[in-house]
């Protein structure tokens, strides 16, 4: 991807430059070397009512390199800073997996692993991302690419003309980085972007041609949205004025994935400004469907005590707080005890979710929000 | 009353009555002095014949240097000879015939003194055993005077008279300059290593006897040495007269009737330790009883009246200088040398005393090494110098030892048993007169007062493990954080070194210093190898890897807690915290450096002046970097 080159601030080489040079400084001067890594945790993260969105705080944790429980990390966010610099004076971009293997060996001496796992470095990325205040893209790195779309839009990946109606059954992988210069906008006949959690309802929809006959893009990010998928859908309502709905299981990790797209999310509330949809709506699944739809109880699942105590928490997020039909919503579920998975329309009928359910909601527009 | 014609009467039975022998009454009863079976009798026999020697050559202040040879008769299944030979002051000729062929002969029964033998029962108890086992004499060589030759006896006891019976006597050479005596007894014996062997005798010996040279040939021709680690001998104590408040009635009124004195007033303060001639005065008044009255004369009645008179009165405690020790330094040096542990602490406790009879208790510690560091804590036990091998169990010391809390030591035990763990504990008591449980002297009595002392001392010497352990393991903690550091600061290094294309080489020599500096703890322990610090190790040994004293005769005698002597010693809320913030990996690490350690350690300079009452017997401090319990 060299047209990533074309976007890099100068400053990000620079910026590595200037933070290496800080350690030296620090241990010359005989100090703990640290970085003040800005904290990205619910403490740290402050709710913009006005945007709406959460916006990370001033708070830093120092990570200093004298101390045995932050030592390695420090370590390895040098590590990781070293790979970037190598990459953006190359000018080349690498996954993150990639930098995974780009940073790991065994530290001399020892048998010991810079990194064990990708799951550790991913942190450190992100950790760089806010100390830097550089975006993962100036870093040169991107993610593998998770999530699918297709519908009434054409767009340009990389030079490349995609016809988002022609996809075939898989649709187009959603690029990690999808900024202007990588992605452009072309022929678009969608009223509205639907984000489907999980693949296989995304299938469904698909196979019943759903974008087709309600004139939409479907999308969906396996799971948790990806950065590259928040960031596509943040440009589709901005740039192309398309309503989003959200439509996931009715158990606290859907309402948190629709928290995610709508405000930002906690870990990466430094990105909201550039990914959270403030207008985004929540079609479904909804506690109060069972009756409304008259699913059947025995496709309704038993809540887990962790889900109970994972619904209170997001009842409590602020943004959750002030909402009182978010309050009824939650506290349905808690109520009845049961959760719902996507797949449980199945139990209504194949085509249900395309035939009846969706157009249903979109017809009474019962979204939350 | 009808009574059958041929029942016995008074008069037939009183014919078959008869005194009997002291030496049949032992030859019937010898497992009362330790010849209950070949195995046992084996070791008594080494056991007597060594106490004998090192006894004898202390007393004419030689150094001792027993050679004990065990050697199997040919064409026998279970005889052997029992060699042992010394340099001690040797045996006139005229004695050797009562010292070795009759029971209860001896110097030592009588008086007061500190000694390994107590009755003079057991050297010719053992020729009796090899006399009755293998009808051969004991053979005795002695020579007792430097410029004449050896003379040499076989001597036989009559049992009946309990006398002996002069067999051969005749002049040999003795075949080495100097004195010395070397007792030869023939007997039934069963040869084994391993525990209560004459191996672990003579190790144990050797530990609490570490001015002696030792040197073993078993039947199977192997030879074992045990070197002399100190040429200091013990200090010779001091022969006491018994103290009032330690003595029984009728052993009272047999001292009355006895003494030779003329006046009440000489006996009393002549007889007993600490009985000046005001207090003899007050003590007759009390008992209405003339100090010009003669003893002899004194009747039984009037006799009570004056004891209970004499335990009543005020009277100051028993002297104590009867007492030699071992020492804190001769501890560690013995045990040192026979251990192979990598950490020893010893405490002596001062003088104490139970039944009026003055004693005074000694522990020693060696932890790691060589030890077995899974078993149970193997303990030895010692009194005046000698080692009990036998009735661990029944041993007011063993008892002492289950009752500490060896887990605020940083040692496994579970509640009311031996602790686990590598670890050597020594228990000695010295005392003008040893409590034995039984005639073998295998086990020390149960008095409140000793079991007390016991536990004081091994609570004080635990303590010492335990400070020990927590600085070792702090140690440990930061050089394995050093470690790390030390990887990562590489790592860090060259990150940079590849960020900025500069060498970095400065950054890596700041970092390396502040690593450093961050756990000195981890030198602390190592630089003992080579500092001087003889403060810091006070009463403890530390073995460096090449087996040689980290500071060599750092063990240092101290008056420093003399005044907190009976105090619980318990783990100084210093390194209570300490241990807290060990477990945390936040913790700052300069939080583990012993805090304030510059001025303490020159603090612990600044010593008492001599407690001139305590002499030899000051209690030991140990604080291996001067941090505790200030």
């Amino acid at each position: 991807m060299s047209s990533a080159k074309k976007t890099v601030r100068p400053s990000t080489d620079e910026k590595i430059i200037q933070m290496a040079r800080n350690v030296r400084a620090q241990g010359l001067a005989g100090d703990d070397p640290r970085f003040n890594v800005p904290s990205r945790t619910l403490a740290n993260v402050n709710f913009n009512e006005v945007k709406r969105i959460i916006e990370m705080g001033d708070g830093k944790t120092a990570r200093e390199f004298f101390n045995l429980g932050q030592s390695k990390k420090f370590m390895q966010t040098m590590l990781v800073a070293e790979a970037c610099k190598r990459l953006v004076a190359a000018g080349k971009t690498n996954s993150i997996r990639d930098l995974y293997y780009m940073t790991k060996h065994t530290i001399a001496g020892t048998r010991e692993n810079t990194f064990d796992d990708q799951a550790e470095s991913d942190p450190i990325i992100e950790d760089l991302e806010v100390t830097l205040d550089s975006l993962r893209e100036e870093l040169h790195l991107f993610a593998s690419n998770k999530g699918a779309m297709v519908g009434e839009i054409t767009v340009v990946d990389g030079g490349d003309v995609i016809d988002a109606r022609r996809m075939g059954t898989g649709g187009w992988s959603v690029p990690s980085i999808v900024e202007p210069d990588v992605i452009q906008f072309r022929e678009c006949e969608a009223k509205f972007v639907l984000l489907v959690e999980k693949d296989a309802m995304w299938r469904r929809l698909n196979e019943d041609k759903f974008w087709k006959q309600h004139h939409c893009i479907l999308i969906h990010g396996g799971g948790q949205p990806p950065r590259g998928v928040r960031r596509l859908m943040h440009r589709m309502v901005h740039e192309l004025k398309l309503p989003l709905y959200v439509f996931v299981d009715n158990d606290p990790w859907g309402y948190y994935i629709y928290s995610v797209v709508k405000q930002g999310s906690i870990s990466l509330a430094y990105e909201s400004r550039r990914m959270a949809i403030p207008s985004a709506r929540f079609i479904g699944l909804s506690s109060a469907d069972v009756k409304k739809y008259d699913i059947p109880e025995e496709v309704t699942i038993r809540l887990e005590d962790t889900d109970i105590a994972r619904a209170k928490e997001i009842m409590a997020y602020p943004w959750f707080a002030g909402k009182k039909h978010w309050q009824t919503e939650i506290q349905r579920m808690l109520s009845s005890k049961v959760k719902l998975e996507l797949e449980a329309l199945s139990a209504k009928g194949i085509t249900y979710a395309s035939d009846e359910y969706l157009p249903r909601k979109l017809k009474d527009k019962d979204f939350l929000d | 009353m009808t009574v059958a014609g041929n029942a016995p009467d008074a008069q037939s039975m009183a014919k078959k009555q008869q005194e009997i022998s002291v030496a049949d009454f032992f030859a019937k009863n010898r497992h009362m002095l330790g010849f209950d079976n070949a195995r046992k009798a084996l070791l008594t026999a080494v056991k007597e014949a060594v106490d004998n020697s090192l006894d004898a050559c202390e007393e004419a202040r030689i150094l001792p240097r027993i050679r004990v040879e065990i050697r199997k008769i040919e064409a026998t299944e279970d005889h052997y000879v029992l060699s042992v030979r010394d340099n001690g002051p040797g045996i006139m000729k005229a004695q050797i015939p009562r010292v070795f062929g009759k029971l209860l002969y001896g110097s030592k029964f009588h008086r007061l003194r500190m000694s390994r033998g107590q009755q003079g029962i057991g050297i010719s108890a053992a020729g009796m055993y090899g006399q009755i086992t293998t009808a051969k004499p004991v053979q005795i060589t002695s020579r007792p005077h430097k410029s004449k030759p050896a003379h040499y006896y076989e001597l036989r006891m009559d049992l009946k008279r309990n006398e002996p019976e002069i067999l051969v006597d005749k002049e040999v050479e003795w075949g080495e300059a100097g004195t010395g005596t070397m007792v030869d007894i023939t007997m039934k014996a069963t040869f084994f290593r391993g525990r209560q062997s004459v191996d672990e005798y003579l190790e144990q010996t050797a530990i609490a006897n570490p001015h002696a040279e030792f040197s073993f040939l078993a039947p199977d021709g192997t030879e074992r040495t045990f070197p002399r680690a100190a040429t200091e001998l013990p200090p010779e104590p001091v022969e006491i007269q018994p103290h009032p408040h330690g003595i029984e009635l009728g052993i009272f009124t047999r001292l009355l009737h006895d003494s030779p004195h003329r006046s009440m007033g000489v006996f009393l303060t002549s007889s007993f330790s600490r009985v000046t001639s005001q207090a003899a005065g007050q003590v007759c008044r009390a008992a209405g009883i003339p100090l010009s009255a003669v003893p002899g004369d004194v009747h039984h009645a009037e006799a009570e009246k004056l004891f209970h008179a004499l335990q009543k009165a005020d009277l100051p405690p028993p002297r104590t200088d009867c007492l030699a020790p071992i020492g804190v330094e001769h501890i560690l040096k013995g045990m040192h040398k026979e251990l192979g542990a990598e950490f020893y602490a010893a405490t002596t406790r001062k003088p104490a005393i139970y039944r009026g009879n003055p004693f005074q208790i000694e522990v020693g510690l060696a932890w790691g090494g060589k030890l077995e560091s899974d078993s149970i804590a193997r303990v030895i036990r010692f009194a005046n110098r000698v080692p009990l091998q036998y009735q661990l169990s029944a041993c007011a010391s063993t008892k002492s030892v289950m009752d500490v809390a060896w887990k605020s030591y940083g040692l496994q035990q579970s509640k009311g048993s031996l602790p686990v763990g590598p670890l050597v504990i020594m228990v000695h008591m010295a005392s003008v007169w040893v409590p034995f449980t039984n005639q073998a002297k295998e086990a020390i009595a149960d008095y409140d007062e000793i079991r007390k002392e016991f536990k004081l001392a091994l609570q004080e010497a635990g303590r010492k493990v335990g400070i020990y352990l927590k600085k070792k393991q702090a140690a440990a903690n930061q050089a394995k954080r050093r470690n790390i550091f030390n990887a990562y600061i590489e790592e860090v290094v060259k990150a940079y070194q590849s960020i900025t294309k500069e060498d970095g080489d400065d950054l890596r020599q700041a970092l390396l210093d502040t690593a450093r500096k961050k756990t000195e703890l981890a030198e602390k322990l190592e630089a003992m190898k080579h500092k001087d610090a003889p403060e810091e190790l006070e009463g403890t040994l530390v073995i460096g890897e090449d087996g040689q004293p980290l500071v060599p005769g750092s063990a240092v005698v101290s008056e420093k807690d003399l005044a907190q002597d009976d105090s619980e010693p318990g783990i100084p809320a210093s390194e209570q915290v300490a241990s807290l913030k060990d477990g945390d990996d936040e913790t700052d690490l300069e939080s583990l450096l012993p805090a304030k350690s510059a001025p303490e350690h020159g603090a612990a300079k600044v010593k008492p002046p001599r407690a001139e009452a305590h002499g030899h017997a000051a209690p030991t401090t140990l604080s291996l970097f001067g941090d505790d319990d200030a």
